[in-house]
């Protein structure tokens, strides 16, 4: 465990119980957020969203597979996230560890509750052939919230994704490269993410924020405003309250967020 | 034949002279030829050639003051974490003499010291000690983080630059060899004196540095001075090296000991 000083802890709590932060911002403000779609060209859609100095990238591929006995009908969705060392001192090479499982799955949770990928619309040939959805995310730079970053990367990346025409011809699978459409999706997902903070709920935790927080809680928002995913991280317990609160401001975040994706 | 000029931008392996000059620190000779061996701003000085990084992590130097968080509390010393590579031990005895107290009652893990390097040895094991004035655990404001390259550059010559930033702010401000800073003051001065010094870091290879602070700190803070500081020509050799005849100078001007045990 990363050991901060009492007195950095001080100066954060105390700044923020005057409504301010170690890098000038508010406490219900984000940092300066930047979206870069079509990065990858072997990619099928990609996307490099920087918050402040977080950086990530999220690749998404295609590919036609077999669909899952439970499901014949429905494509196949899969987050995978990779925290690599040169984003942050603390991250490991090897097999990915609680915290990337953790992002990954929370990621993944958004996008596949709010129902933001048409998987009906992916199906070739039912029972046999469905297009599969691998996403990958890439942590670049690690200063915080990689929560919302990474949601921001996949959904931008989702709507910039091309999918190729599949059919099924006289002799099995055919794949036509060369006429490619937009992915269908039914919705855009973003997430805020907040921290405690003494008591009160911070906004995009800055790396510093989130090591001196005692508790954490993702809040994933449709389009449409509603809420499909939450997921409660560290050790601190949140009231009800400071829960309800946290789900209004995300509410009224989010469409300054999708803005951001075009 | 010399092939690059002071604070040239260089990257580790690009050929920096032949012959007449002599490698320094930062360099490396290779069949006659002097090349770089990391990324940084070249420095001459009597056909000496030297790289000063960008980026560093702290090489431990006896006598040297530095600040360091404790990490852990054992039988008999404390583990401090002093941002270097190698890791650095507060000796119970240093602290108490003979006396037998229990450690993490004087100190617990987190706080934040102010040290002195008292040996390393040669396995670059550090052995720190509190001898010294103003030495011992701070007590509230905040911890600045800079590399340690550009702590000179933060104290300037003869300390013009520190004290600067202490007139104009009220703060108290310790630097430290291994680039952590302390400051304390009112809340939104320590915040401002945290963003000049970060200001210092990055533009740290600049000329005319000081002069420019002053001018932004007069304008943040609306003051209006003439003559009140002289004006320094921070030129090239405030990079030189870590100058610790003025760090030393510029501690014993530091009038504040509320801190120390």
């Amino acid at each position: 465990m990363k050991i901060i000083p009492e007195i950095t802890k001080e100066s954060i709590k105390d700044l923020i119980g005057n409504n301010q932060r170690e890098d000038g911002r508010t406490i219900d403000q984000y940092r300066d957020i930047s979206i870069e779609t079509d990065i990858i060209s072997k990619a099928e859609g990609s996307a490099k969203v920087k918050i402040g100095g977080t950086k990530v990238i999220a690749g998404i591929k295609l590919q036609v597979g077999a669909p899952y006995p439970d499901n014949p009908n429905l494509g196949v969705l899969m987050t995978n996230c990779e925290m690599v060392p040169i984003a942050d001192p603390t991250f490991e090479v090897g097999p990915p560890n609680e915290e990337s499982i953790e992002l990954a799955r929370v990621v993944d949770r958004g996008i596949r509750e709010s129902k933001m990928v048409d998987l009906e619309k992916l199906c070739v040939e039912e029972g046999n052939h469905v297009w599969m959805i691998f996403i990958d995310l890439h942590v670049l730079d690690n200063c915080g919230n990689l929560f919302d970053a990474c949601e921001l990367a996949v959904t931008a990346a989702l709507n910039s994704t091309k999918l190729p025409t599949a059919s099924i011809g006289d002799d099995g699978l055919v794949i036509d490269k060369e006429n490619t459409f937009d992915l269908p999706l039914n919705e855009k997902v973003v997430m805020s993410t907040f921290v405690k903070i003494g008591s009160e709920m911070v906004i995009d935790p800055s790396l510093m924020e989130e090591d001196v927080s005692d508790g954490r809680l993702n809040i994933g928002v449709t389009e449409k405003g509603l809420v499909c995913s939450m997921q409660k991280g560290g050790m601190g317990p949140l009231n009800k309250k400071e829960i309800l609160d946290c789900v209004n401001i995300a509410i009224s975040k989010s469409s300054e967020l999708l803005n951001l994706i075009k | 034949m010399i092939y690059v000029d002071n604070k040239d931008f260089v990257i580790p392996g690009e050929v920096l002279a032949d012959d007449d000059f002599y490698s320094d620190r930062g360099t490396f000779k290779e069949s006659g030829k002097i090349c770089s061996s990391l990324i940084g701003l070249i420095s001459i000085r009597n056909k000496k050639i030297r790289v000063i990084p960008l980026k560093s992590k702290y090489i431990p130097k006896k006598g040297e003051v530095v600040i360091g968080k404790i990490e852990d509390v054992k039988f008999s010393m404390w583990d401090v974490n002093i941002n270097s590579p190698y890791s650095a031990f507060l000796p119970a005895f240093e602290v108490f003499k003979r006396e037998k107290r229990e450690l993490s009652k004087v100190y617990d893990v987190g706080d934040v010291l102010f040290l002195k390097v008292l040996d390393v040895d040669e396995v670059k094991k550090v052995k720190l000690g509190l001898k010294g004035r103003g030495m011992g655990k701070f007590k509230e404001g905040i911890i600045v983080n800079i590399t340690p390259t550009k702590v000179p550059r933060l104290i300037g010559k003869k300390g013009s630059m520190i004290n600067m930033i202490k007139d104009k702010t009220n703060c108290n401000i310790i630097v430290g060899q291994n680039g952590l800073v302390w400051v304390k003051g009112e809340k939104e001065m320590e915040q401002l004196t945290k963003n000049i010094i970060e200001l210092i870091e990055a533009e740290a290879h600049t000329s005319g540095l000081t002069d420019r602070i002053k001018n932004k700190l007069n304008s943040i803070l609306g003051v209006d001075d003439e003559d009140e500081f002289a004006f320094f020509d921070d030129e090239t050799d405030e990079l030189e090296k870590p100058r610790l005849q003025n760090f030393k100078d510029e501690l014993k001007i530091e009038e504040e000991d509320d801190f120390s045990e």
